[in-house]
Protein backbone atom coordinates (compact mmCIF):
# COMPACT_ATOMS: atom_id res chain seq x y z
CA UNK A 1 0.00 0.00 0.00
CA UNK A 2 2.80 2.52 0.93
CA UNK A 3 4.64 1.90 -2.11
CA UNK A 4 1.30 2.71 -4.41
CA UNK A 5 0.60 5.65 -2.35
CA UNK A 6 4.48 6.63 -3.08
CA UNK A 7 4.45 6.20 -6.64
CA UNK A 8 0.59 7.75 -6.51
CA UNK A 9 2.21 10.92 -4.93
CA UNK A 10 5.33 11.23 -7.14
CA UNK A 11 3.32 11.31 -9.99
CA UNK A 12 0.97 13.43 -8.62
CA UNK A 13 3.88 15.53 -7.93
CA UNK A 14 5.41 15.52 -11.31
CA UNK A 15 1.77 16.43 -13.08
CA UNK A 16 1.97 19.17 -10.69
CA UNK A 17 4.96 20.23 -11.67
CA UNK A 18 4.36 20.34 -15.30
CA UNK A 19 0.72 22.07 -14.63
CA UNK A 20 2.33 25.34 -12.86
CA UNK A 21 5.16 24.89 -15.53
CA UNK A 22 1.99 25.27 -18.01
CA UNK A 23 0.51 28.13 -16.23
CA UNK A 24 3.74 30.42 -15.57
CA UNK A 25 4.24 29.44 -19.69
CA UNK A 26 0.78 31.27 -20.45
CA UNK A 27 1.38 34.20 -18.40
CA UNK A 28 4.76 34.93 -20.00
CA UNK A 29 3.17 34.38 -23.33
CA UNK A 30 0.07 36.93 -22.16
CA UNK A 31 3.14 39.54 -21.39
CA UNK A 32 4.72 39.49 -24.91
CA UNK A 33 2.77 41.94 -25.81
CA UNK A 34 3.94 44.70 -23.59
CA UNK A 35 7.72 43.44 -24.45
CA UNK A 36 7.39 44.43 -27.82
CA UNK A 37 9.29 47.36 -29.31
CA UNK A 38 7.84 50.65 -29.76
CA UNK A 39 4.35 49.53 -28.39
CA UNK A 40 5.36 47.70 -25.27
CA UNK A 41 6.10 49.18 -22.14
CA UNK A 42 9.98 51.07 -22.03
CA UNK A 43 13.01 49.12 -20.80
CA UNK A 44 11.28 45.97 -21.27
CA UNK A 45 12.65 45.43 -25.40
CA UNK A 46 15.81 46.88 -24.15
CA UNK A 47 16.05 44.15 -20.84
CA UNK A 48 15.06 41.31 -24.00
CA UNK A 49 17.45 42.74 -26.07
CA UNK A 50 20.06 42.13 -22.92
CA UNK A 51 18.69 38.40 -22.67
CA UNK A 52 19.61 37.94 -26.08
CA UNK A 53 23.05 38.40 -25.61
CA UNK A 54 23.44 36.50 -22.46
CA UNK A 55 21.50 34.12 -24.12
CA UNK A 56 22.40 33.58 -27.62
CA UNK A 57 25.67 35.98 -29.01
CA UNK A 58 27.88 34.66 -25.75
CA UNK A 59 26.74 31.36 -26.89
CA UNK A 60 27.86 31.50 -29.94
CA UNK A 61 31.62 30.12 -29.54
CA UNK A 62 30.75 27.07 -27.54
CA UNK A 63 27.60 26.15 -29.67
CA UNK A 64 29.75 26.34 -32.66
CA UNK A 65 32.74 24.42 -30.97
CA UNK A 66 30.19 21.43 -30.19
CA UNK A 67 28.30 21.48 -33.41
CA UNK A 68 31.50 21.02 -35.51
CA UNK A 69 33.25 18.33 -32.88
CA UNK A 70 29.49 16.45 -33.38
CA UNK A 71 30.08 16.96 -36.88
CA UNK A 72 33.49 15.71 -37.57
CA UNK A 73 32.78 12.82 -34.92
CA UNK A 74 29.81 11.51 -37.03
CA UNK A 75 31.19 12.19 -40.65
CA UNK A 76 34.59 9.71 -38.72
CA UNK A 77 32.21 7.66 -37.63
CA UNK A 78 29.78 7.16 -40.34
CA UNK A 79 32.81 7.14 -42.81
CA UNK A 80 34.54 4.11 -41.36
CA UNK A 81 31.57 1.81 -41.87
CA UNK A 82 30.37 3.29 -45.14
CA UNK A 83 34.33 3.13 -46.80
CA UNK A 84 33.68 -0.66 -46.67
CA UNK A 85 30.48 -0.08 -49.11
CA UNK A 86 32.97 2.30 -51.38
CA UNK A 87 29.48 4.83 -50.53
CA UNK A 88 31.70 7.51 -49.04
CA UNK A 89 29.04 10.45 -50.53
CA UNK A 90 26.31 9.28 -47.94
CA UNK A 91 28.76 10.75 -45.21
CA UNK A 92 27.32 13.83 -46.64
CA UNK A 93 23.45 12.62 -46.18
CA UNK A 94 23.84 11.56 -42.57
CA UNK A 95 25.46 14.83 -41.50
CA UNK A 96 22.83 16.87 -43.39
CA UNK A 97 20.29 15.09 -42.58
CA UNK A 98 20.93 14.22 -38.71
CA UNK A 99 22.40 17.83 -38.06
CA UNK A 100 18.96 19.47 -39.55
CA UNK A 101 16.48 17.41 -37.91
CA UNK A 102 18.30 16.44 -34.53
CA UNK A 103 21.59 17.38 -33.47
CA UNK A 104 21.73 21.18 -33.91
CA UNK A 105 18.38 21.62 -32.20
CA UNK A 106 19.62 19.33 -29.44
CA UNK A 107 22.61 19.80 -29.09
CA UNK A 108 21.94 23.62 -29.19
CA UNK A 109 19.45 22.88 -26.07
CA UNK A 110 22.22 21.05 -23.73
CA UNK A 111 24.54 24.11 -24.58
CA UNK A 112 22.09 26.70 -23.57
CA UNK A 113 20.74 24.78 -20.85
CA UNK A 114 23.95 24.58 -19.00
CA UNK A 115 25.08 28.24 -19.79
CA UNK A 116 21.14 29.71 -19.51
CA UNK A 117 19.23 27.43 -17.48
CA UNK A 118 21.12 27.17 -14.74
CA UNK A 119 22.23 31.18 -14.84
CA UNK A 120 18.64 32.17 -15.09
CA UNK A 121 17.38 29.59 -12.38
CA UNK A 122 20.46 31.10 -9.81
CA UNK A 123 19.80 34.60 -10.61
CA UNK A 124 16.41 33.73 -10.06
CA UNK A 125 16.88 32.27 -6.83
CA UNK A 126 18.95 34.62 -5.25
CA UNK A 127 16.34 36.97 -6.16
CA UNK A 128 13.99 35.35 -3.94
CA UNK A 129 16.45 34.68 -1.35
CA UNK A 130 17.21 38.55 -0.96
CA UNK A 131 12.85 38.75 -1.14
CA UNK A 132 13.67 40.95 -4.15
CA UNK A 133 10.85 38.77 -5.81
CA UNK A 134 8.52 39.74 -2.55
CA UNK A 135 9.86 42.94 -3.29
CA UNK A 136 8.57 43.26 -6.88
CA UNK A 137 4.93 41.93 -5.62
CA UNK A 138 4.48 44.01 -2.93
CA UNK A 139 5.54 47.22 -5.25
CA UNK A 140 2.26 45.41 -7.39
CA UNK A 141 5.13 44.47 -10.21
CA UNK A 142 4.34 41.22 -12.03
CA UNK A 143 8.15 39.31 -11.67
CA UNK A 144 6.73 37.09 -14.64
CA UNK A 145 6.52 40.04 -16.81
CA UNK A 146 9.63 41.93 -15.36
CA UNK A 147 12.12 39.05 -14.81
CA UNK A 148 10.74 35.76 -17.03
CA UNK A 149 9.01 37.25 -19.86
CA UNK A 150 12.36 39.50 -21.03
CA UNK A 151 14.36 36.19 -20.97
CA UNK A 152 11.84 33.96 -22.38
CA UNK A 153 11.07 36.54 -25.65
CA UNK A 154 15.21 36.67 -25.69
CA UNK A 155 15.33 32.57 -25.74
CA UNK A 156 12.49 32.21 -28.42
CA UNK A 157 14.24 34.52 -30.96
CA UNK A 158 18.22 33.75 -30.24
CA UNK A 159 17.75 29.62 -29.79
CA UNK A 160 16.45 29.08 -33.38
CA UNK A 161 19.28 31.31 -34.52
CA UNK A 162 22.20 29.30 -32.86
CA UNK A 163 20.18 25.95 -34.55
CA UNK A 164 21.12 27.71 -37.89
CA UNK A 165 24.86 28.08 -36.58
CA UNK A 166 25.11 25.07 -35.33
CA UNK A 167 23.79 23.13 -38.33
CA UNK A 168 26.06 25.59 -40.19
CA UNK A 169 29.30 24.29 -38.11
CA UNK A 170 28.26 20.82 -37.93
CA UNK A 171 27.86 20.47 -42.05
CA UNK A 172 30.93 22.39 -42.54
CA UNK A 173 33.26 20.12 -40.12
CA UNK A 174 31.46 17.07 -42.40
CA UNK A 175 32.95 19.85 -45.42
CA UNK A 176 36.09 19.82 -43.67
CA UNK A 177 36.33 16.10 -43.17
CA UNK A 178 35.38 15.11 -46.61
CA UNK A 179 38.21 17.40 -48.63
CA UNK A 180 40.81 15.68 -46.04
CA UNK A 181 39.45 12.46 -46.47
CA UNK A 182 38.55 12.04 -49.88
CA UNK A 183 39.61 15.59 -51.61
CA UNK A 184 36.31 16.66 -52.15
CA UNK A 185 35.95 19.96 -52.70
CA UNK A 186 33.54 22.24 -50.66
CA UNK A 187 31.40 23.43 -54.06
CA UNK A 188 30.88 19.56 -54.54
CA UNK A 189 30.43 18.93 -50.89
CA UNK A 190 27.60 21.35 -51.27
CA UNK A 191 26.05 19.93 -54.08
CA UNK A 192 25.44 16.93 -52.14
CA UNK A 193 24.31 18.64 -49.20
CA UNK A 194 22.04 20.88 -51.61
CA UNK A 195 20.92 17.26 -52.41
CA UNK A 196 20.29 15.46 -49.22
CA UNK A 197 18.95 19.13 -47.19
CA UNK A 198 14.99 19.04 -47.34
CA UNK A 199 13.17 22.26 -46.23
CA UNK A 200 10.94 20.35 -43.95
CA UNK A 201 13.88 18.56 -41.57
CA UNK A 202 15.28 22.38 -41.65
CA UNK A 203 11.89 23.27 -40.62
CA UNK A 204 11.18 20.46 -37.90
CA UNK A 205 14.63 21.03 -36.47
CA UNK A 206 13.62 24.89 -36.20
CA UNK A 207 10.47 23.67 -34.13
CA UNK A 208 12.00 21.76 -31.75
CA UNK A 209 14.17 24.65 -30.78
CA UNK A 210 11.14 26.80 -29.86
CA UNK A 211 9.78 24.05 -27.34
CA UNK A 212 13.81 23.36 -26.39
CA UNK A 213 13.83 27.00 -25.81
CA UNK A 214 10.43 27.71 -23.97
CA UNK A 215 11.07 24.52 -21.46
CA UNK A 216 14.89 25.54 -20.90
CA UNK A 217 13.55 29.14 -19.55
CA UNK A 218 10.64 28.02 -18.35
CA UNK A 219 11.95 25.04 -15.91
CA UNK A 220 15.22 27.24 -15.17
CA UNK A 221 12.38 29.99 -13.41
CA UNK A 222 10.30 27.41 -12.24
CA UNK A 223 13.36 25.87 -10.27
CA UNK A 224 14.67 29.93 -9.51
CA UNK A 225 11.07 30.72 -7.57
CA UNK A 226 10.54 27.52 -6.11
CA UNK A 227 14.11 28.34 -3.99
CA UNK A 228 13.71 28.22 -0.48
CA UNK A 229 16.06 28.78 2.30
CA UNK A 230 19.50 30.11 1.80
CA UNK A 231 22.36 30.33 -0.78
CA UNK A 232 23.18 26.56 -0.81
CA UNK A 233 19.47 26.03 -2.12
CA UNK A 234 20.24 28.59 -4.84
CA UNK A 235 23.49 25.98 -6.18
CA UNK A 236 20.89 23.17 -5.41
CA UNK A 237 18.16 25.03 -7.85
CA UNK A 238 21.14 25.73 -10.50
CA UNK A 239 21.71 21.79 -10.75
CA UNK A 240 18.24 20.87 -11.12
CA UNK A 241 17.39 23.41 -13.41
CA UNK A 242 19.94 21.72 -16.00
CA UNK A 243 18.86 18.19 -14.92
CA UNK A 244 15.14 18.93 -15.35
CA UNK A 245 15.48 21.19 -18.25
CA UNK A 246 17.56 18.35 -20.00
CA UNK A 247 15.69 15.52 -19.50
CA UNK A 248 12.42 17.33 -20.51
CA UNK A 249 14.19 18.78 -23.61
CA UNK A 250 15.34 14.96 -24.65
CA UNK A 251 11.79 13.90 -23.60
CA UNK A 252 9.94 16.77 -26.08
CA UNK A 253 12.50 15.53 -28.46
CA UNK A 254 11.21 12.15 -28.84
CA UNK A 255 7.98 13.09 -28.27
CA UNK A 256 8.27 16.01 -31.40
CA UNK A 257 10.04 13.34 -33.48
CA UNK A 258 7.43 10.64 -33.26
CA UNK A 259 5.11 13.14 -34.28
CA UNK A 260 6.75 14.13 -37.35
CA UNK A 261 7.87 10.62 -38.01
CA UNK A 262 3.70 9.53 -37.91
CA UNK A 263 2.66 12.15 -39.90
CA UNK A 264 5.76 11.73 -42.85
CA UNK A 265 4.52 7.88 -42.75
CA UNK A 266 1.35 8.43 -44.04
CA UNK B 1 -15.01 56.15 14.80
CA UNK B 2 -12.89 55.59 11.61
CA UNK B 3 -12.73 52.50 10.19
CA UNK B 4 -8.74 51.23 10.80
CA UNK B 5 -6.41 51.14 7.58
CA UNK B 6 -5.64 47.56 8.38
CA UNK B 7 -7.72 45.21 10.04
CA UNK B 8 -6.39 41.70 10.82
CA UNK B 9 -9.48 39.09 11.93
CA UNK B 10 -8.72 35.69 13.36
CA UNK B 11 -5.28 35.33 11.09
CA UNK B 12 -4.35 31.67 11.74
CA UNK B 13 -1.29 30.36 9.85
CA UNK B 14 0.03 26.48 10.31
CA UNK B 15 3.42 25.19 8.66
CA UNK B 16 3.13 21.74 8.75
CA UNK B 17 1.92 20.44 12.35
CA UNK B 18 3.37 23.53 14.00
CA UNK B 19 0.94 26.95 14.41
CA UNK B 20 2.61 30.12 13.99
CA UNK B 21 -0.30 32.39 14.16
CA UNK B 22 -3.23 31.26 16.34
CA UNK B 23 -6.19 33.44 15.55
CA UNK B 24 -5.08 37.06 15.48
CA UNK B 25 -6.84 40.31 15.98
CA UNK B 26 -4.98 43.55 15.34
CA UNK B 27 -6.29 47.08 14.29
CA UNK B 28 -3.98 49.81 13.29
CA UNK B 29 -5.71 53.22 12.84
CA UNK B 30 -5.19 55.80 10.22
CA UNK B 31 -1.69 58.10 11.22
CA UNK B 32 -0.11 56.18 13.72
CA UNK B 33 2.72 54.18 14.23
CA UNK B 34 2.55 50.51 15.00
CA UNK B 35 5.20 48.28 16.45
CA UNK B 36 4.66 44.87 16.39
CA UNK B 37 7.08 43.07 19.29
CA UNK B 38 7.88 39.42 19.97
CA UNK B 39 10.98 37.43 20.50
CA UNK B 40 12.62 35.28 17.65
CA UNK B 41 10.32 32.98 16.47
CA UNK B 42 7.04 34.88 18.17
CA UNK B 43 5.43 34.39 14.36
CA UNK B 44 5.91 38.98 13.79
CA UNK B 45 7.82 38.14 10.03
CA UNK B 46 4.87 35.88 9.60
CA UNK B 47 2.33 38.36 10.43
CA UNK B 48 3.70 40.68 8.19
CA UNK B 49 4.38 38.89 5.34
CA UNK B 50 0.09 38.08 5.79
CA UNK B 51 -0.23 41.71 6.24
CA UNK B 52 1.27 42.61 3.35
CA UNK B 53 -0.04 39.62 1.37
CA UNK B 54 2.50 37.41 -0.03
CA UNK B 55 1.02 34.83 1.83
CA UNK B 56 -2.31 33.21 2.28
CA UNK B 57 -3.71 32.54 5.79
CA UNK B 58 -4.91 28.96 6.62
CA UNK B 59 -8.12 30.84 7.89
CA UNK B 60 -8.68 34.21 9.26
CA UNK B 61 -9.14 37.87 7.15
CA UNK B 62 -6.80 40.92 6.41
CA UNK B 63 -8.35 44.02 5.24
CA UNK B 64 -6.42 47.18 4.21
CA UNK B 65 -8.02 49.60 3.27
CA UNK B 66 -11.41 47.68 3.80
CA UNK B 67 -10.57 45.26 1.21
CA UNK B 68 -9.80 41.60 1.84
CA UNK B 69 -6.70 41.21 0.22
CA UNK B 70 -6.97 37.71 0.16
CA UNK B 71 -10.13 37.61 -1.66
CA UNK B 72 -10.19 40.79 -3.68
CA UNK B 73 -9.54 40.73 -7.59
CA UNK B 74 -6.28 41.28 -9.02
CA UNK B 75 -7.19 44.48 -9.80
CA UNK B 76 -8.11 45.57 -6.38
CA UNK B 77 -4.87 44.01 -4.83
CA UNK B 78 -2.89 45.89 -7.27
CA UNK B 79 -4.42 49.03 -6.06
CA UNK B 80 -3.86 47.74 -2.44
CA UNK B 81 -0.48 47.35 -3.05
CA UNK B 82 -0.03 51.03 -4.83
CA UNK B 83 -1.23 52.48 -1.67
CA UNK B 84 1.38 50.19 0.89
CA UNK B 85 5.30 50.66 0.76
CA UNK B 86 7.47 48.06 1.87
CA UNK B 87 10.71 48.12 3.23
CA UNK B 88 12.38 44.81 3.72
CA UNK B 89 14.68 43.65 6.72
CA UNK B 90 17.67 43.54 3.41
CA UNK B 91 16.81 46.10 1.90
CA UNK B 92 15.67 43.67 -1.05
CA UNK B 93 17.24 46.66 -3.70
CA UNK B 94 17.79 44.72 -7.20
CA UNK B 95 21.29 44.37 -7.17
CA UNK B 96 21.64 44.32 -11.05
CA UNK B 97 20.14 48.41 -10.43
CA UNK B 98 21.79 51.51 -9.32
CA UNK B 99 19.99 52.86 -6.07
CA UNK B 100 18.60 55.60 -8.52
CA UNK B 101 16.76 52.80 -10.83
CA UNK B 102 15.89 50.83 -7.86
CA UNK B 103 13.79 54.12 -6.79
CA UNK B 104 12.19 54.69 -10.00
CA UNK B 105 11.46 51.35 -10.99
CA UNK B 106 8.18 51.29 -8.95
CA UNK B 107 7.52 55.00 -10.76
CA UNK B 108 8.32 53.53 -14.44
CA UNK B 109 6.49 50.33 -14.06
CA UNK B 110 3.21 51.85 -12.46
CA UNK B 111 2.89 55.80 -13.77
CA UNK B 112 2.62 57.31 -17.03
CA UNK B 113 5.20 60.25 -15.91
CA UNK B 114 7.48 61.56 -18.11
CA UNK B 115 11.38 60.63 -17.64
CA UNK B 116 12.42 64.01 -16.30
CA UNK B 117 9.56 64.07 -14.01
CA UNK B 118 10.59 60.57 -12.79
CA UNK B 119 14.08 62.12 -12.28
CA UNK B 120 12.75 64.89 -10.09
CA UNK B 121 11.40 63.03 -7.68
CA UNK B 122 14.16 60.79 -7.42
CA UNK B 123 16.24 62.80 -6.63
CA UNK B 124 13.47 64.17 -3.69
CA UNK B 125 13.25 60.69 -2.25
CA UNK B 126 16.78 60.10 -2.16
CA UNK B 127 16.93 63.13 -0.68
CA UNK B 128 14.61 62.72 1.57
CA UNK B 129 16.32 59.58 3.21
CA UNK B 130 19.76 61.72 2.94
CA UNK B 131 21.09 59.87 0.19
CA UNK B 132 20.95 62.19 -3.15
CA UNK B 133 25.41 61.78 -3.51
CA UNK B 134 24.55 57.62 -3.55
CA UNK B 135 22.06 57.29 -6.57
CA UNK B 136 24.60 55.86 -8.53
CA UNK B 137 25.99 53.60 -6.59
CA UNK B 138 24.87 50.18 -6.78
CA UNK B 139 23.67 48.27 -3.87
CA UNK B 140 26.67 46.83 -2.82
CA UNK B 141 28.26 49.53 -2.30
CA UNK B 142 26.81 50.86 0.07
CA UNK B 143 26.39 50.53 4.12
CA UNK B 144 23.83 48.40 6.00
CA UNK B 145 22.61 51.98 6.81
CA UNK B 146 22.58 53.30 3.53
CA UNK B 147 20.49 50.11 2.33
CA UNK B 148 17.81 50.64 4.44
CA UNK B 149 17.24 54.35 3.79
CA UNK B 150 17.75 53.44 0.11
CA UNK B 151 14.91 50.64 0.77
CA UNK B 152 12.54 53.41 2.35
CA UNK B 153 13.15 56.16 0.14
CA UNK B 154 12.47 53.17 -2.65
CA UNK B 155 8.88 51.98 -0.23
CA UNK B 156 7.99 55.75 -0.48
CA UNK B 157 8.37 56.38 -4.02
CA UNK B 158 4.92 56.45 -4.87
CA UNK B 159 3.45 58.36 -1.51
CA UNK B 160 1.95 55.48 0.38
CA UNK B 161 -0.12 55.65 2.37
CA UNK B 162 0.58 52.59 4.40
CA UNK B 163 4.52 51.96 4.86
CA UNK B 164 5.31 48.62 6.36
CA UNK B 165 8.97 48.12 7.95
CA UNK B 166 10.90 44.81 8.68
CA UNK B 167 13.28 45.02 11.09
CA UNK B 168 14.30 48.24 10.48
CA UNK B 169 17.45 48.52 13.47
CA UNK B 170 19.01 45.22 13.21
CA UNK B 171 22.29 45.07 12.48
CA UNK B 172 22.74 48.62 12.61
CA UNK B 173 24.80 50.51 14.82
CA UNK B 174 23.04 52.50 17.55
CA UNK B 175 23.55 55.76 15.67
CA UNK B 176 22.31 54.98 12.43
CA UNK B 177 19.51 53.23 14.31
CA UNK B 178 18.48 56.23 16.02
CA UNK B 179 18.75 58.21 12.56
CA UNK B 180 16.05 55.86 10.97
CA UNK B 181 14.06 56.27 13.98
CA UNK B 182 14.17 59.93 13.30
CA UNK B 183 13.57 59.23 9.52
CA UNK B 184 10.47 56.98 10.24
CA UNK B 185 9.51 60.20 12.26
CA UNK B 186 9.97 62.51 10.11
CA UNK B 187 7.98 60.44 7.50
CA UNK B 188 4.89 60.17 9.50
CA UNK B 189 4.96 63.82 10.54
CA UNK B 190 5.15 64.95 6.70
CA UNK B 191 3.04 62.63 5.62
CA UNK B 192 0.90 61.32 7.70
CA UNK B 193 1.78 57.65 6.69
CA UNK B 194 0.03 55.22 8.72
CA UNK B 195 3.26 52.69 9.75
CA UNK B 196 3.68 49.45 11.11
CA UNK B 197 7.06 48.47 12.06
CA UNK B 198 8.47 44.74 13.31
CA UNK B 199 11.03 44.92 15.84
CA UNK B 200 12.97 43.60 18.44
CA UNK B 201 14.80 46.60 19.87
CA UNK B 202 13.27 48.24 22.97
CA UNK B 203 14.45 51.41 22.95
CA UNK B 204 13.68 52.81 19.43
CA UNK B 205 10.38 51.15 19.74
CA UNK B 206 9.65 53.15 22.85
CA UNK B 207 10.80 56.26 20.50
CA UNK B 208 8.66 56.20 17.36
CA UNK B 209 5.55 53.78 18.23
CA UNK B 210 2.03 55.06 19.39
CA UNK B 211 1.09 52.20 20.44
CA UNK B 212 3.11 48.49 20.68
CA UNK B 213 1.26 44.95 19.90
CA UNK B 214 2.94 42.38 21.37
CA UNK B 215 3.09 38.77 19.89
CA UNK B 216 3.87 35.37 22.43
CA UNK B 217 4.00 32.18 20.47
CA UNK B 218 1.76 32.75 17.68
CA UNK B 219 -1.14 35.00 19.60
CA UNK B 220 -1.56 38.89 20.42
CA UNK B 221 -0.79 39.29 24.45
CA UNK B 222 -0.58 42.53 24.17
CA UNK B 223 -1.90 46.11 22.19
CA UNK B 224 -1.52 48.78 23.72
CA UNK B 225 -0.44 52.62 23.60
CA UNK B 226 3.05 53.07 24.91
CA UNK B 227 2.76 54.40 28.95
CA UNK B 228 0.74 51.37 29.92
CA UNK B 229 2.72 49.07 27.92
CA UNK B 230 5.34 49.82 29.81
CA UNK B 231 3.79 49.70 32.87
CA UNK B 232 2.58 46.34 31.96
CA UNK B 233 2.70 43.89 34.81
CA UNK B 234 2.15 40.24 32.41
CA UNK B 235 5.07 38.34 33.05
CA UNK B 236 5.76 37.47 29.60
CA UNK B 237 5.89 41.74 28.41
CA UNK B 238 8.19 41.97 31.80
CA UNK B 239 10.58 39.50 30.72
CA UNK B 240 11.00 41.33 27.26
CA UNK B 241 11.38 44.58 29.00
CA UNK B 242 13.69 43.71 31.60
CA UNK B 243 15.47 40.99 29.29
CA UNK B 244 15.50 38.26 31.68
CA UNK B 245 17.20 35.13 29.98
CA UNK B 246 14.84 32.07 29.44
CA UNK B 247 17.13 29.11 29.35
CA UNK B 248 20.27 30.51 31.88
CA UNK B 249 21.69 27.19 31.64
CA UNK B 250 19.92 23.40 31.43
CA UNK B 251 22.69 21.79 33.84
CA UNK B 252 19.88 18.96 34.94
CA UNK B 253 19.32 17.97 31.55
CA UNK B 254 22.44 18.08 30.09
CA UNK B 255 23.35 15.62 33.42
CA UNK B 256 20.89 13.36 32.93
CA UNK B 257 21.97 12.87 29.28
CA UNK B 258 25.71 12.40 30.48
CA UNK B 259 24.57 9.62 32.68
CA UNK B 260 22.85 8.33 29.91
CA UNK B 261 25.59 8.16 27.68
CA UNK B 262 27.63 6.42 30.48
CA UNK B 263 24.90 3.83 30.85
CA UNK B 264 24.73 5.07 34.59
CA UNK B 265 20.98 4.65 35.91
CA UNK B 266 19.23 5.75 38.45
CA UNK B 267 20.53 8.69 40.99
Amino acid sequence: MSVLEAIGSSVIDRLAYVGSLTTQFCSALSAFPRLAPFVGRRGRWRSAMKQMSAIGVDALPMVAIVAACGGSILAIQSASELSQFGAMQLVVDIVVIAFTRELGPLLTAIVVSGRSGSAISAEIGTMVVTEEIDALRTMAVDPIELVLAPKFLAAMIVVPCLTVVSNLCGILAGAAFMYFKIKMTLPIYLRYVANAMVLRDVFTGLVKSLVFATIIVHVGCMEGIRVKGGPEAVGRSATSAVVKSTLLVIFADLFITAIFYMASAK
Amino acid sequence: MESPVISVRGLTVSYGDQRVLDGVNLDVQRGEVMVLLGGSGSGKSTMLRHIIGLERPDSGTVLVQGVDINRCTARELKAVRRGMGVAFQEGALFSSMSVEENIELPLRELTTLADPVIEIMTFIKLASVGLSEAGKLLPQELSGGMKKRAAVARATALDPEILIFDEPSAGLDPIVAAELDELILFLKRAFQMTIVIVTHEMTSAFRIADRLAMLYHGSLIAVEDKASFQASTDPRIRQFLDRIPQHIAESESVQRRLREFAGVTGA
